[in-house]
């Protein structure tokens, strides 16, 4: 006899800037889902709400915030926008999203 | 030379988004050793194998990164002189009485053209690994819990105007140039390797499109076999891994980048060499960042000059 887990929902989550999409559970965060199975898109950087590089802008479907995102990138503002970091924020249903966070430096090659 | 003026690292204040969940991070995934609270709330932590009370504090923030970086000094003599030759260089310090940080003595503060707070101190209190003094064992339970480093190590700060930085540290406080990244012209130093020891770094600084950035604090574990043992509990910890297990070609440390819950990145890493100031410094050109960051794999790490804290 073994107990059931609760089953996860996943679901579909498009990345604007590509067109490509990406199946999510609704209980991980949408970078997560993206980087797990090897998919890109979405820049991966501390996955720990600090850095910024995975900012998106939410475009159309409903998500909830799983972790702290740094104020220093997000503001209000950003937040009344559905503009949040990836790794932070986990899709309640289907989700489209658009790239902002960018993966900056001095110097490039 | 003896080891004289500036000699380690001595405390990294750390800035995290959910205290308690980094506390648990650092004392059970980790493995370093809690060892109190102030008033403030702030969070203290030291390696196990560290005398001083404290050499890592945690600080609930709305943001990641670091708040300053502490040298510990040979004496309060030393303390006073070299803030005398960072006022005669024209670097302005102030004092933060003892006592603001558990167990630590008075400390001299100042801000480098980086953007980073920069503190010395002479005093912190000696509290032991818990080995004793006299007829010492080698280890401990202490040593065996989680990755556990001996010592916090180092730590490589980003921004503007590296230059700057570099020449407070090697012209006032007698560090010296062990490795560089330089770019195309030859000349430019994307990232400068800094020693006040016979350690290949004591600080690192890389120019980050930010100031006051934080790209990793570092933590000395014994041995490459325990640096994967660390590689182990961080996936079985989910902890986000940046790059590694692998070796660096800068230094030749056997390293993982990793990220804390905060988002912070650390290194877990062991090896290099031995370094003395009369040694010709390490050049790497920018066309060779891929095997100096990741020796093993050779491969650019967009990460390394993009992701900070
Ligand atoms: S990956 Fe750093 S904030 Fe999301
Ligand atoms: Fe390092």
């Amino acid at each position: 006899m073994s107990v059931q887990a609760e089953p996860r929902t996943a679901v579909t989550v498009r990345i604007a800037d590509t067109g490509e999409s990406y199946k999510c559970h609704t209980d991980e965060s949408l970078l997560t889902g993206m980087h797990r199975m090897g998919k890109r898109g979405i820049p991966v950087g501390c996955r720990g709400g600090g850095c910024s590089v995975c900012k998106v802008w939410v475009v159309a479907g409903d998500y909830a915030q799983i972790r702290a995102m740094s104020r220093e990138y997000v503001s209000e503002e950003d937040l009344a926008h559905g503009r949040v970091l990836a790794c932070c924020v986990a899709p309640r249903g289907e989700v489209e999203l658009a790239v902002i966070g960018k993966l900056n430096k001095v110097v490039t090659r | 030379m003896a080891v004289t003026g500036v000699l380690r690292p001595g405390h990294a204040q750390i800035r995290v988004l959910n205290l308690e969940e980094d506390v648990k991070f650092y004392r059970d995934v980790f493995g370093l050793v809690e060892q109190g609270r102030d008033a403030q709330g702030r969070v203290y932590f030291k390696a196990w194998d560290e005398r001083d009370h404290n050499s890592v504090i945690l600080r609930q923030a709305d943001t990641a990164g670091i708040d300053f970086f502490g040298f510990k000094v040979d004496s309060v003599a030393t303390l006073n002189k070299l803030e005398a030759d960072l006022n005669a260089y024209g670097v302005k310090t102030e004092r933060v009485p003892a006592g603001e940080m558990l167990a630590t003595g008075e400390r001299v503060r100042f801000e480098v053209p980086t953007g980073h707070v920069i503190e010395l101190y002479a005093e912190k209190k000696d509290v032991g690994n818990g080995l004793g003094y006299s007829n010492p064992a080698p280890w401990n339970k202490q040593s065996e819990t989680g990755f556990a480093p001996t010592r916090m190590d180092h730590a490589l700060l980003g921004g503007g105007d590296l230059d700057g930085a570099r020449d407070i540290f090697i012209n006032v406080l007698g560090f010296y140039l062990t490795e560089e990244v330089v770019a195309e012209d030859g000349k430019t130093q994307i990232a400068v390797w800094l020693s006040c020891s016979n350690k290949t770094h004591d600080i690192a600084f890389v120019r980050a499109p930010e100031n006051g950035k934080l790209h990793h604090v570092s933590y000395w574990i014994e041995t490459w076999e325990k640096v994967l043992r660390a590689a182990d509990l961080m996936s079985m910890n989910d902890v986000p891994v940046d790059i590694g297990p692998t070796r660096h070609g800068i230094t030749r440390g056997a390293t993982i980048y990793a990220f804390d819950r905060s988002g912070n990145r650390f290194e877990t890493f062991s090896g290099g060499y031995i370094s003395y100031p009369d040694m010709h410094v390490l050049t790497w050109p920018i066309q060779h960042l891929p095997e100096g960051l990741d020796y093993a794999q050779r491969k650019l790490h967009e990460s390394f000059l993009t992701v900070f804290s």
